[in-house]
């Protein structure tokens, strides 16, 4: 059942050096854990972005945290590209796994119905069959009269670790997800989810109709921090704006190494290595 | 002649692509093809004859499981329209949004390939929007296939590029032929223009016409009534290029 945790970096130290950490695309974005992640020194984490990421998967990986990262797509938006990303995958220090985001979808959706693999339309004639051999064409079992349908099948992901950010959790450790309904596939996929809340509530979040339809049940959730902003400085719908001067800030600064190594350093977030 | 931008001419030139399409989808960072769907939406008579759903914008996103549900509906063939780009473009309609030279080390890495090896499969009208019309962006061959332009007939693909649109022209993809058709260019544009900037070869008509400007109406529509709706997700664009700032936004 889910342990209310005293803080972000008791969360941080839940999540071990090396774990399939899925994280997620835009609101909860688990920012404030990020930090602590960073603070603890984690390593060669296998980053499962669902389906893609910003400034989440761009500063792991700026402070040295994945090996490995599965994606479709890491990208600072209107701020444009991602720099410590394209730096790392050009440079080989970090090994990429190229998707489509539907692919990424529906490989989280396998892992939650516990079966091995799951087709998928499309993709056929992509570079994307190229570069991720395990990805495989088949013939479609149930072809009408026989007819050749060659379909892709895609392994199933189950993540170590689910790492977000939502609304609410009450004190049983059962998580509002609000508008955010994948967040429930994604707790389902993982064998372990951590989250970071808002808020946490008095009442019983599975009790309310309400509020019932877009909660996590505890069965799912290991533990839950109270991290209040715990999005910024990405944005939280109903809650605040995102932090934008801020993350030009950061895109300026990490064009050279150099530059990106003093940011990082005046946030308190030097990858360890260079701390020690 | 009335004033307009080459933006206003692109937002017209799109929503005449996207007529007769009753479920329209948006991604990320279009603004352009974002105000077109609103302008054939409003032309078509508003939200009950056409959906829009604009990603990033507070208009009705038409779903409730974010991605999943987008791409659930593109592959039951519930979207009628969707948007793509390339940092490269081929003449076989192949594109790439990953990056140039060889995987992975690239010269040059992009973000990555996005649900494009999805969409493009499985929505009919795919619409291609590149404003950068040069050899560099159009280019004989992509160095990586985000997405294929064609696929052998067994292959399941209601879905492929319809059109591509870019600032010195508008390109039909003939799916027969696997390749680009010239179809109008631009004012200031030239069949000349347009080979001379454009890495590809593709089939051209004996007489290729100019795109139709923007009639008065439609930059009425675009500046009085697609604008305020664009600002929401585009605030910048909707300011510098509709000339558009929401109340209480002026001192941003």
């Amino acid at each position: 059942m889910a342990e209310i945790l005293p803080d972000v970096d008791a969360l941080a130290a839940r999540i071990p050096d090396g774990a399939k950490l899925a994280i997620f695309k835009d609101n909860g974005v688990a920012m404030e854990a990020t930090r602590a992640l960073i603070r603890r020194g984690a390593r060669d984490l296998h980053l499962v972005t669902m389906p893609t990421s910003a400034f989440q998967a761009e500063l792991l990986i700026a402070a040295g945290c994945v090996g490995t990262i599965e994606t479709s797509g890491v990208t600072m938006w209107e701020l444009g590209q991602a720099p410590a990303f394209v730096r790392a995958v050009k440079t080989g220090a970090v090994r990429i796994l190229d998707a489509t985001c539907p692919a990424i979808y529906a490989q989280i959706q396998a892992g939650e119905k516990g079966i091995p693999f799951i087709p998928i339309r499309g993709l056929i004639g992509s570079d994307i069959l190229t570069v991720r051999p395990e990805f495989k064409v088949i013939d479609n079992p149930f072809g009408l009269d026989g007819a050749s349908d060659p379909i892709v099948v895609l392994p199933a992901i189950r993540p170590d670790v689910a790492l977000f950010h939502a609304p609410k959790a009450d004190r049983a450790g059962n998580v509002f997800v609000g508008g955010q309904l994948e967040l429930k596939t994604l707790a389902h996929a993982a064998y372990k989810s951590y989250v970071t809340v808002e808020e946490i509530v008095e009442d019983d979040l599975m009790t309310d109709e309400v509020t019932a339809g877009a909660t996590i049940p505890s069965m799912y959730v290991s533990g839950v921090a109270h991290a209040p902003k715990g999005a910024w400085p990405l944005p939280m719908p109903g809650y605040y704006p995102g932090d934008t001067d801020y993350l030009m800030r950061y895109c300026q600064a990490a064009r050279s190494e150099e530059g990106l190594a003093q940011w990082l350093a005046s946030e308190g977030l030097a990858p360890r290595a260079a701390a020690e | 002649m009335t004033d307009y931008r080459t933006e206003e001419l692109l937002i017209d030139v799109i929503a005449r692509l996207l007529e007769g399409v009753e479920n329209i989808a948006v991604g990320v960072l279009s603004p352009i093809p974002g105000s077109a769907a609103i302008l054939a939406q409003s032309r078509a008579g508003g939200p009950s004859a056409v959906r829009v759903s604009v990603i990033g914008a507070k208009l009705p996103g038409y779903r409730t499981d974010g991605g999943i549900d987008l791409f659930d509906q593109a592959a039951q063939g519930r979207l009628g329209a969707f948007f793509l780009s390339g940092g490269q473009i081929d003449g076989a309609g192949n594109i790439n949004l990953l990056g140039v030279g060889d995987y992975p080390g690239q010269q040059a890495r992009w973000s990555g390939s996005f649900g494009s090896a999805f969409l493009y499969y499985l929505v009919p009208r795919v619409i291609l929007f590149r404003e950068e019309h040069t050899p560099r962006t159009l280019v004989e061959k992509v160095d990586f296939i985000s997405a294929a332009g064609s696929n052998e007939p067994n292959v399941y693909r209601p879905g492929g590029p319809h059109a591509l649109v870019t600032n010195r022209c508008l390109f039909m993809f003939d799916k027969a032929r696997g390749r680009f058709c010239l179809e109008s260019v631009h004012p200031g544009e030239s069949v000349e223009s347009v080979r001379d900037n454009t890495g590809f070869d593709f089939d051209c008509p004996t007489h290729v016409p100019e795109t139709p400007v923007p009639s008065a109406e439609t930059l009425k529509a675009i500046r009085q009534d697609i604008a305020p709706k664009i600002a929401d997700p585009y605030p910048k664009f909707a300011a510098e290029v509709l000339g558009y700032t929401a109340p209480g936004r002026a001192a941003e």
